[in-house]
């Protein structure tokens, strides 16, 4: 017999080209566009800095104890999110098929996001920017009218860009501008990952980079505008108060674990591609910091920015009155200016009180104008555009900020597709000799040609269905079925044996609390709570409808009942994949131990793969 | 002889008076935001700035009805103000004390009011005839959509990075199968057939092996 040295077996599995490829990959994932538009949304609505306090407890809690067991999991296992679950046991094989399933969900209409980006990217090449300016009418006396009682920006993204059907139930039609934005789309991501982790390994050093350029530029750039401080003192005041309200602590965990991206097992598809002697709990924290981190940085700039619109907002509104006054009283020009504006406006009220009031003017005060808080599309295609209008140069800091958002969004893209692409590889049904370029190809075509229904008139409206049921209720699920699966099923010995020989030192106490206890407690109470909420009331949506009474505010309309049985549907179908598969193995067991010949598999160990 | 003088001035004054004031029939409000248009290089508005008015007014005036009858001093102005604001009206010169209508007043301000503009460096905005709405001029539109054509190029690139990708995976490949078939084709060659641990091929190889275990049994037997 030979007496060869005992050497790890080449598997033939693609790896990374260095750890700092997979670190990146990991980050890229996690820092998304959510960490843009959301997080400073919800610091502000929830108290200014106070809110960093269940922010950072969340963290602690769920955030980092999660992503150390799934890259613990795919690092050990070496399979995608329905191999690795099906090796821990073929009753868990569900947690796995969930995943998958949400990973395509997602896919789908996150692309359409970045096809909206693209699209304002594409837009920001003319003088002047298209959504600085309203369309004349037809015979050309004003303006349009839909324009002219909004806002320009808001008809460019309702109008031009989206082109809005009033109700979700009319579809309208197939968009084309956005079929062409959403097949390029497609196509970047097709190239970006035609040969897996090959190709997206280089593609992230580029799009995991860049977005810390740009906002590094924001920062010093949205820092000089005026009214840059007001907006960062609003968005830091701490108002302890806000921390009584449990929505603010069910806001902070569920921000955690949505822009973690856990649960998609994109990143249990990137952890099996490293090798098994890999510290898995220094990465799961410095990916956790980073991404905070992130996120702290990006509402900087977007506060500067914000507070710089709602200054110049003020300004206007000054202004506006000003002239009004000036021109009714027949006073020199310049000779109210916005700082002696309070002064004269009491004299000549005292004076002349009628005519005052009959000019109907408008009370303009900086704090109503700080308050209109926006989150998500509303804040980068409506307040962010309308932001960059003002600003000297607007063309190379609008080109900058949509390649910014292109470049958040495909990083996290990146690692859906690879949530996708990865199981896929691994089932037995895909021959091996089948180039990888041609699955991705395939994976991608399917996935442009569904996403056209994004791109009709009501797409957005669907997007939103998507975004509510689809990427937030079954990730909840999904979570707590692994940190259960791992801890009581997988046991939880078994696992810490595993970590060890990963890392070379036993996790401590902090992470067997955590696993064992605080966090499936912590997913419980949050996804019940997150559950309630929404049962409170029927749920609802806002339509721009430019025929409604109260336009240019949106519309509160109902979902017609078919439109509900589709959220339930989005929110079920991952959920129901985890008992559905135990059942199914059940059944098997009980037809397969009738059989006197069968031998059951053996029980797997991390170590056991490498010897 | 003076008397006769004074009088006809004071018809002539309290006929002006008449026919320019605030709201008068035909007569137009005009406002104009000098400092608003030209910041640090504004003018101050004076009797020349006013006499200025009159003498575009009446061109306008002249060119719009082509006959040369309009004079300087058929333009009345009143109430100017500090803002700067004032009345004008037309007055007919071919008839006594009337105005002329206020549609072609209008008229012909429209169809010259970019060369009134442009005698005061002012805009519409900041010249205001403000009974008189100025048609919008359309934005320039270029022939092709200026997007259509950075969503051009950036299709060019993405679709020339995966067709290289594509045929570069595709050569590896076959190098890859090359390279396979090849070590295949050597190994066959290379397939030795082993007994006891040793290659056949070193046995045909050499003349034969001395096996040292009968080596010491020749001695067993006698020398003839």
């Amino acid at each position: 017999l030979s007496a060869t040295p005992e050497i790890p077996k080449e598997d033939g599995r693609p790896k990374w080209d260095n750890k700092f490829q997979y670190i990146l990959s990991c980050i890229g994932f996690a820092v998304g566009l959510g960490n843009v538009w959301r997080f400073p949304y919800l610091c502000q609505i929830h108290g200014g800095g106070a809110f960093l306090i269940p922010y950072f407890v969340a963290l602690l809690f769920e955030g980092i104890p999660l992503l150390h067991l799934e890259l613990a999991l795919g690092q050990c296992l070496r399979k995608g999110s329905i191999g690795a679950w099906n090796t821990i046991s073929p009753y868990l094989g569900g947690i796995g098929v969930g995943s998958w399933v949400v990973s395509v969900l997602v896919s789908l209409y996150y692309n359409t996001v970045l096809t909206w980006v693209m699209w304002y990217f594409i837009n920001s090449f003319q003088e002047p920017l298209p959504w600085s300016l309203c369309p004349l009418n037809e015979n050309r006396t004003g303006f349009n009218e839909e324009c002219y009682e909004s806002t320009a920006v808001n008809y460019f993204w309702y109008r031009k860009t989206l082109n809005v059907t009033p109700d979700i139930t009319e579809s309208g039609t197939l968009q084309w501008w956005l079929i062409l934005c959403s097949a390029a789309c497609w196509a970047i991501v097709y190239l970006c990952t035609i040969r897996g982790i090959e190709t997206t390994g280089k593609a992230i050093y580029v799009t995991a980079i860049f977005p810390y350029l740009v906002l590094t530029i924001f920062l010093i750039q949205g820092l000089t505008l005026p009214g840059a401080t007001d907006g960062l003192i609003y968005l830091f005041t701490p108002n302890l108060n806000t921390l009584k309200n449990p929505r603010v602590w069910l806001d902070a965990a569920t921000q955690i674990f949505f822009s973690l991206s856990l649960a998609f097992g994109g990143l249990i598809a990137f952890a099996s591609y490293n090798p098994t002697k890999n510290d898995c709990e220094k990465d799961a924290v410095m990916v956790a910091i980073v991404n905070s981190m992130t996120s702290l940085y990006a509402s900087i700039p977007v506060f500067s920015v914000l507070g710089f619109k709602a200054t110049t907002a003020y300004w206007d509104c000054l202004d506006r009155n000003i002239i009004s006054i000036i021109n009714e009283f027949d006073l020199p020009e310049e000779s109210i200016m916005r700082q002696n504006y309070t002064s004269w406006i009491s004299f000549l009220n005292t004076s002349y009180p009628e005519k005052i009031a009959g000019l109907k003017l408008k009370s303009c005060n900086l704090q109503e104008f700080l308050d209109q808080s926006v989150s998500g599309t509303g804040l980068a295609f409506i307040v962010f555009t309308q932001a960059i209008i003002l600003m000297p140069g607007s063309q190379a800091w609008a080109i900058l900020f949509f390649i910014m958002l292109f470049s958040l969004g495909l990083s996290s893209m990146f690692g859906n597709i690879e949530g996708v692409f990865t199981p896929l590889l691994e089932l037995p049904i895909i021959p091996k000799s089948a180039p990888k370029e041609l699955l991705s190809g395939i994976i991608c075509l399917i996935s442009f040609l569904i996403a056209l229904c994004f791109t009709l008139g009501s797409g957005s409206y669907w997007i939103d269905v998507f975004d509510r049921y689809a990427g937030s209720v079954p990730l909840l699920v999904i979570a707590f079925f692994e940190v259960i699966g791992v801890a009581y099923i997988y046991k939880m010995k078994r696992f810490n044996k595993d970590v060890e020989w990963m890392t070379g030192r036993k996790p401590n106490l902090y992470w067997h609390i955590t696993w064992r206890f605080i966090s499936p407690l912590l997913l419980l109470i949050v996804f019940t709570a997150f559950v309630t909420l929404q049962m409170q009331k029927p749920p609802n949506y806002t339509a721009w409808n430019p025929k409604y009474e109260g336009f240019p505010m949106k519309e509160e309309k109902v979902y017609p009942p078919w439109v509900q049985a589709i959220c339930v549907l989005l929110a079920a179908l991952p959920c129901m994949c985890v008992p559905l598969v135990a059942l199914f193995h059940l059944v098997k067991q009980k037809c397969r131990s009738k059989d006197p010949s069968f031998v059951p598999p053996e029980v797997f160990s991390c170590q056991g793969a490498n010897s | 002889m003076l008397r006769a003088l004074l009088l006809t001035l004071s018809v002539v004054a309290i006929a002006h008076a008449e026919l320019c004031k605030p709201d008068a029939q035909n007569a137009f409000k005009v406002r104009i935001s000098i400092k608003t248009a030209l910041g640090d290089n504004a003018y101050a508005w004076d009797a020349n700035e006013e006499y200025l008015f009159k003498a575009m007014v009446a061109f306008a005036m002249r060119r719009y009805s082509s006959k040369s009858t309009t004079q300087i001093s058929n333009v009345l102005l009143c109430n100017v103000t500090d803002r700067v604001s004032f009345w004008f009206v037309v007055t007919d010169s071919s008839k006594n004390v009337t105005t002329v209508p206020g549609s072609e007043v209008e008229a012909a301000i429209r169809m010259n009011r970019n060369r009134i503009n442009n005698a005061f460096l002012l805009s519409d905005k900041t010249l205001q005839f403000l009974k008189i709405t100025s048609t919008l001029s359309p934005p320039v539109e270029p022939p092709t959509p200026a997007w259509l054509i950075v969503f051009g190029v950036v299709l060019c690139l993405i679709v020339a990075g995966i067709v290289f990708l594509i045929v570069s995976g595709i050569q590896k490949h076959k190098k890859k199968n090359k390279k396979s078939t090849e070590r295949e084709n050597l190994e066959e060659k290379v397939e030795v057939t082993l007994e006891n641990g040793i290659p056949c091929e070193a046995l045909d190889l050499k003349a034969g092996h001395i096996n040292g275990v009968f080596a010491a049994d020749d001695e067993r037997f006698t020398s003839l």
